[in-house]
């Protein structure tokens, strides 16, 4: 599986900050180490301020800090700030999904987006920064 | 030993016989559900088969003396669908009164010692995917996916 652009941005993001949360980094600063945008990186932060993951520091050597609580927030809920990774109900059902092969292949797709967010909704920051 | 953040002096042990009904009322406490026969099924293999295990966490202080406060369940099997010997964790539980003091890291430390004893190179479980707690639990005990998928199949 892959991840939309601005959720591995916000994840690279939200995980560096919370590796030491007393310290306050730049977009650029961030941007500069994962080799990604600044600007597209910048447009993240924001995201990730208003979802109250990290605060913005204004002024000289301004930048952003972690927020919240690393032992509290799951990978998924960092995800689910930028996209729908699915699951049982969700997205558009078409007419072909109503047919005895359509039915089939719909249960081992929910299946497969259970399995995905089971593993990104029990695995919290903390928990990531512990196994690297 | 004293505990973190309740400062509450305890004890980690094989569970013994005196136990068992202790651990079946904490389990039910915790679960929701009362299996008497599974816990004396689990006590009887503790007698009859060497890798297997119940460790408890036992409260020492004077408020709370004996009280058993929190097990792990476990037994090394090997070869099964071609696994090497492996720790097997079949039921953790901490009362809920003394959760979020490390007694669940503690009681998975003592049985992963004791795995290791017993030859065994790698420990597993099997938790349902919305049981997001226990999910959470295991995985910040630096547990992972492992090689092999389980599948099941309703008979009704």
């Amino acid at each position: 599986m892959k991840l939309q652009k601005a959720t591995q941005y916000g994840l690279y993001a939200v995980l560096e900050l919370a590796r030491d949360p007393s310290c306050q980094l730049s977009a650029i600063d961030i941007a500069d180490k994962y080799g990604i945008s600044s600007n597209h990186l910048a447009k993240v932060l924001r995201d990730l301020g208003r979802a109250g993951l990290v605060d913005s520091v204004r002024g000289a050597g301004g930048g952003y800090r972690f927020a919240s609580n690393a032992k509290r927030v799951t990978l998924m809920d960092v995800i689910n700030i930028f996209e729908d990774l699915g699951g049982e109900g969700s997205g558009a059902s078409e007419a072909s999904d109503d047919t005895d092969i359509g039915r089939a292949l719909l249960k081992v797709c929910n299946e497969i987006d259970e399995i995905t967010q089971a593993t990104f909704g029990s695995i919290t920051l903390g928990t990531l920064l512990k196994i690297m | 030993m004293y505990s973190g953040n309740l400062k509450i002096e305890i004890e980690l042990r094989p569970a013994g016989a005196s136990d068992l009904q202790k651990i079946i009322d904490l389990d039910a406490r915790v679960s929701g559900l009362k299996k008497k026969n599974y816990w004396v099924d689990r006590f009887q293999n503790l007698n009859n088969k060497d890798a297997s295990h119940i460790i408890v966490v036992e409260s020492l202080d004077p408020a709370h003396s004996k009280e058993i406060l929190g097990f792990i369940v476990g037994e090394v099997r090997a070869w099964e669908f071609g696994s090497r010997p492996c720790g097997w964790i079949f039921a953790i539980g901490v009362s809920p009164d003394y959760r979020v003091q490390g007694f669940g890291e503690k009681l998975f430390d003592a049985i992963c010692q004791a795995f290791k004893k017993d030859g065994a190179n790698s420990i597993r479980t099997m938790i349902a995917r919305r049981d997001q707690l226990n999910m959470s639990f295991f995985r910040a005990q630096g547990m992972m996916g492992g090689p092999f998928i389980e599948l099941e199949k309703s008979l009704r």
